[in-house]
């Protein structure tokens, strides 16, 4: 059990990494990033089958911190879409990016 | 005091600076929005509510830090019971402290203009500090891999919203979004990090992890893996080449004051917490991470120092440089011994000092806001302002490690730790960088005093505040003590690293 955890973790966090590389959507971006942080959780869960329990209590910040990181990051968004009336990330080339 | 983490109550002890900080901070943040730091009544010309400067409550954050550090020094008579308790209470954590309270602290007084021309919120501005600053201090007292992630977050979540504090500006704006996305892609890195050593070693406590490894119970594989990607997410927090591509442009775009602090402290917090991890809990591996760290270290230097030649905004070039010092700084941590330890401390005070320094002065150059940022404008300002100018050379030629200066000694001090590791190579790549650096670092000195500015009157509306004036003559007086007189502080460097465990220096002439 815990190794197709770890492949299906390992599954979800490349999917992530992707997304982010490959997509040009704010919003989707910080999306992949959370779909990272949920496949940590996955690896957490599977891991705590052999090392112990604190694997799930770990779930529980990583959830916390990712909710914080969200409110944040939509903030920062809807700030920019003021801006720009845009959240694609290529159209913003104030700074070279 | 001796402090029993078996007693759940001593955390609270071993804590009390990083709580007496958040507390701090929601005083500060709630008298920002009581009183007559309310929101004025009458919107300004684009709808926004009105601040006065606040300078009130930048005296009252700075008191705050004050504070904090009584109760830092008082944690210097608290001694623990065994050195495996989730919250370290060493010298190590104490000294980085001090650097950041320090660096938190210059960054309240150089901000004070700042946030009145600008027309910031000034409590949520201090705030945001104070919270960063808490956050940096629990990466450095942590001893647990999850401990130092909820402190990279608190850091980072306050530092996302300082670089986008400037909400009327697009700049600011723009920055913000790109701190973010790429600094919650790195935290994912970390976090995944963390999980896999936690599978390979059964515990995220630091010293279990250490000894973990050493015996030879951890499984390879994972371990491996583990250590890999905890490596990215911190290359990312000090902007390692090639993971540094957010750093200029989010300097760039960040208000003033904000990049000051984020380029000295916040990539302080991230080399101690990188530190304490690689030395103490990834030691028993180091033949496997050694090379990695030795390319990261000589291709930050040289990649940084190269682009910084080409730089003509000031802030842009200061960014590079910040990103060379980091390389400098991994030579340190490519060492990995009881030296290189110290030197790092020494030179992260060192670097926050003359760093926080460089930018107050470009900070009044620019008017307090976001213009005059290129190298032109500083054309005839040594000559306009000459106390100014004095400071800013005095910054500059300690950010290029002349003799006299306490870059310099910093400088020294990373060789000493680099030669006990005999990385041979990795120090004359230093000395080369260093010596490609001063071009750029005495270029801007050459504009102030050599070239005169094309108007007259051009630095006349250049001012210095009285807090800014404080900061200034601190830092300066800093660096040239540490230039003059560094053993005293080295020695209460080599103090405070004394038990942090290391044995990476023994292994010698290990070449990549």
């Amino acid at each position: 059990m815990i190794t197709e955890g770890l492949i299906l973790s390992a599954i979800l966090f490349v999917i992530g990494t992707f997304g982010v590389l490959i997509r040009r959507n704010a919003i989707i971006m910080f999306l992949c990033i959370e779909l990272q942080l949920n496949a940590v959780n996955v690896a957490f869960v599977a891991l705590s089958r052999s090392v112990g329990i604190d694997g799930q209590i770990f779930v529980f910040f990583v959830m916390t911190v990712a909710a914080a990181e969200a409110a944040v990051g939509l903030a920062i968004i809807i700030s920019i879409f003021r801006h720009y009336e845009t959240v694609n990330v290529d159209n913003f080339n104030l700074l070279k990016w | 005091m001796t402090l029993d983490f078996s007693r759940q109550l001593h955390y609270f002890w071993a804590l009390l600076p990083e709580i007496v900080l958040c507390s701090w901070a929601m005083v500060v943040l709630v008298a920002g929005v009581s009183g007559s730091h309310a929101p004025g009544r009458v919107p300004d010309d684009n709808g926004d509510p009105t601040f006065d400067g606040g300078a009130s409550l930048g005296w009252l954050s700075l008191a705050g830090v004050l504070l904090v550090a009584l109760f830092n020094g008082w944690l210097y008579s608290v001694h623990e019971v065994d050195q495996t308790g989730m919250i370290a209470v060493d010298g190590f954590r104490l000294f980085a402290n001090w650097i950041f309270l320090g660096a938190a602290a210059l960054t309240i007084l150089i901000s004070f203009s700042y946030v009145r021309r600008q027309r910031l919120q000034a409590g949520e501005f201090y705030a945001l500090i104070l919270l960063a600053t808490s956050g940096m201090m629990f990466m450095a007292a942590a001893r647990d891999l999850m401990v130092i992630f909820l402190g990279l977050e608190v850091m980072s979540i306050a530092v996302y919203a300082l670089t986008g504090f400037n909400r009327r500006d697009r700049k600011s704006a723009e920055a913000g979004l790109k701190y973010f996305l790429l600094g919650a892609f790195s935290t994912g890195f970390f976090l995944y990090g963390i999980a896999l050593t936690y599978g390979a070693t059964g515990s995220t406590n630091i010293a279990l992890i250490g000894a973990a490894v050493a015996g030879g119970g951890a499984s390879d594989g994972l371990l491996t893996v583990g250590v890999a990607l905890l490596l990215i997410g911190f290359a990312f927090k000090v902007s390692a080449v090639p993971f540094h591509m957010w750093t200029p442009d989010v300097y760039e775009g960040a208000p003033g004051p904000v990049t000051a602090f984020m380029s000295a402290a916040v990539k302080a917090a991230a080399f101690v917490a990188f530190m304490r991890v690689f030395l103490v809990g990834f030691d028993g591996v180091y033949e496997a991470w050694y090379p990695v760290m030795w390319w990261l270290a000589a291709i930050t230097m040289v990649a940084a120092n190269l682009i910084a030649l080409v730089q003509s905004n000031v802030k842009r070039m200061l960014a590079y440089s910040s990103i060379a010092h980091a390389g400098y700084l991994l030579v340190a941590l490519t060492a990995a011994n009881q030296t290189a330890a110290a030197g790092l401390l020494f030179y992260l005070l060192v670097y926050t000092v003359m760093n926080m320094g460089a930018f107050a002065v470009v900070l009044s150059v620019s008017h307090q806001s976001e213009e005059r940022l290129q190298i032109e404008d500083y054309a005839g300002f040594g000559w306009a302002q000459p106390l100014l100018g004095v400071f800013l050379t005095v910054f500059l030629l300690s950010l290029a490690g002349f003799p006299g200066t306490g870059g310099f000694m910093g400088k020294i001090f990373l060789l000493q730790g680099a030669a006990d590791s005999q990385l041979w190579a990795l120090s004359i790549i230093l000395v080369l960088t260093t010596v490609a650096s001063y071009w750029y670092y005495l270029r801007v000195a050459w504009f102030m005093w050599m070239k005169d500015a094309g108007t007259p009157g051009h630095h006349d509306q250049v001012e210095a505040p009285f807090a800014l004036r404080v900061a200034l003559f601190a830092s300066v007086a800093i660096i040239l003590y540490l230039g003059v007189f560094p053993s005293g502080v080295l020695s209460f460097a080599q103090a405070s690293v004394a038990g942090l465990g290391s044995v990476g220096g023994s292994l010698l002439g290990v070449g990549p």
